[in-house]
């Protein structure tokens, strides 16, 4: 049996927090995007769309995201189309924090008094003009802090990907705890490395929406 | 081609896990509320020092992923002496992951409760425990109420990955059934699915529930 | 001995010296109006007298009770002193008749069917019986207010300290809060409101107190004190209220 001291651990789990990190950040552009899309859809105003949205929303936020993943890492695979379980997470991440997102922004861009909208049509503005020039620039400002305080959400997601046997930061911990039967130190470490990638960004989040509303 | 025939042998099986998830869901929903109530009224009201701790305490809970808590507390805590079965665990680990979120989102209603009330309470000769009992909880609940009952969801649906320590709830079954006949897809898509009515059945508990504690807004 | 008495009362916030040495005694069944300027110190004097304000120097005693400011203290004397505040502030998920039996219920520890009895009995004094089972907010200002005047009543208080109770109400709204005030002071209740009503502190009032810059500027009968003022500063008052 190989014997990891100290450093080896936290050698081993430092490398692995790339992975977590690499995961949080395809996860999020990923998310990100389809939000975008998502959000577009909805603004259009078009009924179906706006339904097809609300169905998203109300699937991939109203089942777990263990079980997103389950589905399409085992799931896929079994019905023919064989996927990695890198893959498998970020396409289960990206669908979870889209569902999320699209519902934050949502609600940011509904706090926009309505009569910004009307206001920007009586200036002969389009629906795309008013969108890009008053709508998102406002939405936009409002959306950064819960947008970066869902960002740890992401990070925190990322740690079930170990259970579809990615490699990332929880993955090797449960693998290191194997190895030393030492599980107190362990996952001490792991939570303490988690808590530094994610403190930080909820206390930015914090930062950014008392600016927000000190400027209000 | 997709046989969801190939579960209804199984649905026994189905029908424990997903016993054994709402069970869980409703004593975890309970003390984790408790607890949230207890540490946000110290946030609010309490000591600085207590409300030190229940910030750190928070603060800890929400930066770290669920499934490391569990892990911690689960594998980590026997070896220091705390032995725990899976089941205790999963409770203790969902009561805190729950308790740091609505710790947070309780101190919100109470901070929204105004001085008038308090004064209103005073004056009138109610003790603390009085004016948080008759007075602030009701209309400060009744103000977050959506975001407690949204969070609670979350920590429902979270609690799949007590399965990870073989506490046999819904999602344990679902493993255990396409690991004998080799329909994942069937059967995480069927377990996706029962998630999802547990999380409207979850939310109309709630609304229900609303409904009665809030008896005075169907006035305005 | 009088029912209220401070003496050399002193309060500071922080450096700002808000109540300067206030020396006042009431009697049981008087009714008081202290006057003055925002700013002036009348709501704080008044909230010292049960004290939900802390005073620095000085003493204040409440029928035969030293006032501090610590809570059990303003839980004891919430026994012999009511308070009815500008915003009504009553609870917002209890009934009418639930904010009035509160207090006796858990307060007094008196049964429910007997703090209903005295629910009852308040809320008609104040003309309100038929809304016992209403929430507040479907209730008119006025109708708030008049609540509050008998949930404070339900405790049966020796004073009754009013906190420009009239000031967030619509103009004809006053009038009727007015009236259940004058009803109270008929029957002999002790109080003490800080006001902008000069008519009723002239017909109901036994005294005013007309306080400027923290200090007790100038007391007396109200009839004598409104139509001849003393000082400068209480004439400059009443030519810009009246």
């Amino acid at each position: 049996m190989i014997e990891f001291s100290n450093l080896d651990i936290i050698r081993n789990l430092l490398f692995a927090t790339q992975w977590t990190i690499l995961l949080s950040l395809a996860a999020f552009i990923g998310g990100t995007s389809v939000a975008l899309a998502l959000t577009a859809m909805r603004l259009t105003g078009n009924s179906a769309m706006n339904m097809v949205v609300r169905v998203y929303v109300e699937i991939f936020q109203g089942t777990p995201l263990l079980m997103q993943m389950f589905i399409c890492f085992f799931g896929l695979s079994i019905l023919g189309y064989e996927i990695s379980a890198w893959s498998a997470a970020i396409l289960s991440l990206t669908f979870f924090t889209s569902a999320f997102l699209v519902e934050i922004w949502r609600g940011c861009i509904d706090t926009l008094p309505k009569g910004q909208w009307e206001a920007s049509r009586c200036l002969g503005l389009g629906f795309l003009q008013t969108l890009r020039h008053i709508i998102l620039p406002q939405a936009i400002r409002v959306a950064t802090a819960p947008t970066v305080g869902f960002s740890v959400q992401v990070i925190k997601g990322t740690a079930l990907a170990s259970i579809i046997g990615f490699v990332e930061l929880t993955k090797v911990g449960t693998m290191l705890n194997n190895a030393t039967f030492e599980p107190f130190k362990v996952f001490s470490l792991v939570a303490i490395i988690y808590f530094l990638l994610c403190y930080p960004l909820s206390w930015y989040s914090k930062v950014l929406e008392k600016k927000f509303n000190v400027s209000r | 081609m997709l046989y969801f025939s190939d579960l209804l042998p199984y649905s026994d099986l189905f029908f424990s896990g997903l016993m054994t998830t709402v069970e869980l869901t409703i004593l975890t929903t309970f003390l984790g509320i408790a607890l949230g109530t207890s540490c946000a009224t110290i946030k609010q009201y309490g000591h600085h020092l207590a409300k030190r701790l229940v910030t750190t305490y928070v603060e800890l809970i929400r930066n770290t992923p669920f499934i490391v808590q569990l892990f911690f507390i689960f594998f980590g805590l026997p070896s220091i002496g705390f032995k725990l079965s899976p089941w205790e665990a999963s409770v203790i680990a969902l009561t805190i992951n729950l308790g740091a979120y609505s710790t947070e989102i309780i101190r919100a209603g109470l901070n929204n409760i105004g001085k008038g009330q308090i004064e209103a309470a005073k004056v009138l000769g109610l003790n603390f425990r009085q004016m948080l009992v008759h007075v602030i909880f009701i209309p400060a609940f009744e103000k977050i109420y959506p975001a407690l009952t949204s969070q609670c969801v979350i920590v429902m649906l979270g609690s799949a990955v007590i399965s990870q320590i073989s506490v046999e709830d819904l999602t344990y079954a679902a493993n255990l059934v396409q690991s004998r006949n080799f329909r994942a897809f069937e059967s995480y898509f069927v377990t996706a699915f029962l998630y999802l009515g547990l999380s409207v059945l979850l939310r109309f508990a709630f609304n229900l529930l609303g409904k009665r504690l809030f008896a005075f807004r169907e006035a305005r | 001995m009088s029912l209220v008495d401070l003496h050399q009362v002193h309060k500071y916030y922080g450096d700002f010296h808000v109540l300067k040495g206030i020396d006042l005694s009431i009697n049981a069944g008087e009714v008081i109006s202290i006057i003055g300027k925002s700013g002036s110190g009348k709501s704080t004097l008044l909230r010292c007298i049960n004290g939900l304000e802390a005073y620095q120097k000085g003493g204040i005693v409440v029928d035969g009770n030293e006032v501090t400011s610590e809570d059990v203290q303003v839980r004891r004397l919430a026994l012999s002193v009511g308070m009815i505040f500008q915003n009504f502030n009553l609870f917002p998920h209890k009934t009418v008749g639930e904010n009035v039996m509160l207090a006796p219920t858990i307060v007094l520890k008196k049964s429910k069917a007997e703090a209903e009895k005295i629910a009852r009995n308040m809320l008609e004094k104040v003309g309100l019986a038929e809304k016992f089972d209403n929430y507040p907010d479907t209730l008119s200002g006025g109708q708030q207010q008049r609540v509050a005047i008998a949930r404070a009543l339900a405790m049966s208080p020796k004073v009754l300290l009013c906190d420009e109770i009239t000031s967030a109400l619509d103009p004809e709204l006053v009038g009727e809060v007015l009236k259940v005030l004058e009803t109270l002071a008929e029957e002999g209740i002790t109080l003490i409101l800080v006001t902008h009503e000069m008519n009723f502190a002239r017909e109901v009032g036994n005294r005013v107190v007309f306080m400027h810059q923290g200090k007790v500027w100038e007391e007396g009968d109200p009839k004598v004190l409104l139509t001849n003022p003393q000082t400068d500063e209480l004439k400059q008052f009443l030519g810009a209220v009246l």
